[in-house]
């Protein structure tokens, strides 16, 4: 049986955690919307990106250019894009957990696997366990810009133009909402087939200049477009994870101060009643 | 609606513009290039400069930072690096810009002048556009 006093220490210590993480539900809730607007921010011009290359398309020749070939796969290349703080639940295990799968899935099928990461948690994960990477950019957590975005693109496509890899995967978590992010792996080269849009299709389309050399800056563009989306993606799912991770920590202090008071409470009157109970003792012995 | 052309801007950070004008006249990399309602659709890319767009007698400019104008007979799509408003260009910042890039230049050693030049160009036009000094 705890005394009085250890009660009350703990009480005292559950009430400061609960502070603390009830603070960092709260910077976590303004992070995520600042977060949020920019995605929303970002997403017309990576749909108009869409649409004009997928008219794009209709017109050009398709192996025109080498960011659209399709090389026999020896080498993959994998990157992992988590968070760089931890606190924030099962986000940056599910992301590492799902990306050592799919990296598995492709050794098996004996395929060389280049991992790179983005964020120091995924980095830290293959440092302790002596798996070498290949690039690791961290320090981007809640400081995403689009110039990371173009660094990191022109990395990644200057290796595979020079073939080095022949396939590069990214795994981010997708922002769905508040509550569900999904992990996904996404093929960022070759760029696949751009479907049709829908939109109006005009026959006689004049390029300037030509539509290879359109290619040549649209194409860079396109995956630098999709990291940048990626990183967003990511940074919006991190906030949002870590806000409900520390909001169930929150509750779980409530939870446990009111345990611990019932126990102090429940102490302190059985500590009162054996007190009467000697006074009344030491009365009755007295007459 | 008749005989208008919807314009759009658009940059990775948000949507710049989107309006119906009557004319633009738009920075393509080949050269300067006016667009009307009814233009023969077209792409091109876009070099630094400046965008301009005319509602009723009304000119109004933007900076654009390289990109990519898609244009339809009743719409014109620019997609840029990044695009700003003539009253929302931070004269101070360009003016510090360009005194870096310059800097950069004249030391004549280890610099990356292709960016240099850029970034002078980028700086140039935006200090041009802020004092409304519109070459036109």
């Amino acid at each position: 049986m705890p005394t009085l006093r250890d009660i009350k220490r703990r009480i005292g210590s559950v009430k400061n955690t609960r502070q603390i993480t009830k603070a960092m539900k709260m910077v976590a809730a303004a992070k995520l919307r600042k977060a949020q607007t920019k995605i929303i921010e970002a997403r017309p011009y990576a749909n108009k990106m869409a649409s004009v290359l997928g008219s794009l398309a209709l017109r050009a020749e398709r192996d025109v250019h080498p960011l659209l070939l399709k090389r026999p796969r020896k080498t993959v290349e994998v990157i992992i894009l988590t968070g760089d703080r931890g606190l924030c639940g099962a986000f940056n295990s599910n992301i590492i957990r799902r990306g050592v799968e799919f990296i598995k899935k492709l050794r098996a099928d004996g395929l060389d696997v280049n991992i790179c990461t983005i964020g120091r948690k995924g980095r830290d994960y293959f440092k302790r366990r002596d798996i070498p990477l290949r690039k690791m950019w961290t320090g981007l957590s809640g400081r995403v810009s689009y110039f990371n975005a173009q660094e990191i693109a022109q990395d990644i496509i200057d290796n595979y133009i020079n073939e080095t890899v022949d396939e590069v995967y990214l795994a981010y978590n997708e922002f769905r909402s508040v509550m569900v992010q999904r992990v996904t792996i996404m093929k960022l080269l070759p760029i696949e087939p751009i479907e049709e849009t829908g939109e109006t299709f005009w026959p006689d389309f004049i390029y300037e200049p030509s539509a290879g050399d359109i290619y040549d800056r649209l194409l860079p563009k396109h995956i630098e477009i999709q990291v940048f989306r990626a990183l967003l993606e990511s940074q919006a799912s991190e906030e949002a994870a870590r806000m409900t991770a520390m909001e169930n920590a929150t509750k779980n202090s409530d939870e446990m101060i009111e345990k611990l008071t019932l126990q102090y409470n429940k102490a302190r009157q059985a500590a009162i009643t054996k007190e009467l109970m000697d006074i009344v003792g030491g009365v009755e012995a007295l007459k | 609606m008749e005989n208008r052309l919807r314009l759009e801007i658009v940059t990775p950070h948000r949507l710049v513009f989107s309006d119906e004008v009557d004319e633009i006249v738009a920075p393509g990399s080949e050269g300067e290039f006016g667009v009307l309602p009814g233009h023969v659709p077209f792409l091109t890319t876009l070099k630094i400069g400046i965008l301009g767009y005319r509602r009723g007698n009304n000119w109004d400019y933007l900076f654009t930072n390289w990109g990519y104008a898609e244009v339809g007979p009743d719409k014109v799509v620019i997609l840029a690096e990044s695009a700003e408003k003539a009253e929302e260009i931070d004269i101070e910042r360009a003016l510090a810009a360009k005194k870096r890039a310059e800097q950069r230049l004249s030391r004549a050693e280890d610099v990356d002048f292709v960016r240099a030049q850029a970034s002078i160009e980028r700086a140039t036009i935006r200090i041009q556009l802020a004092e409304k000094k519109v070459p036109r």
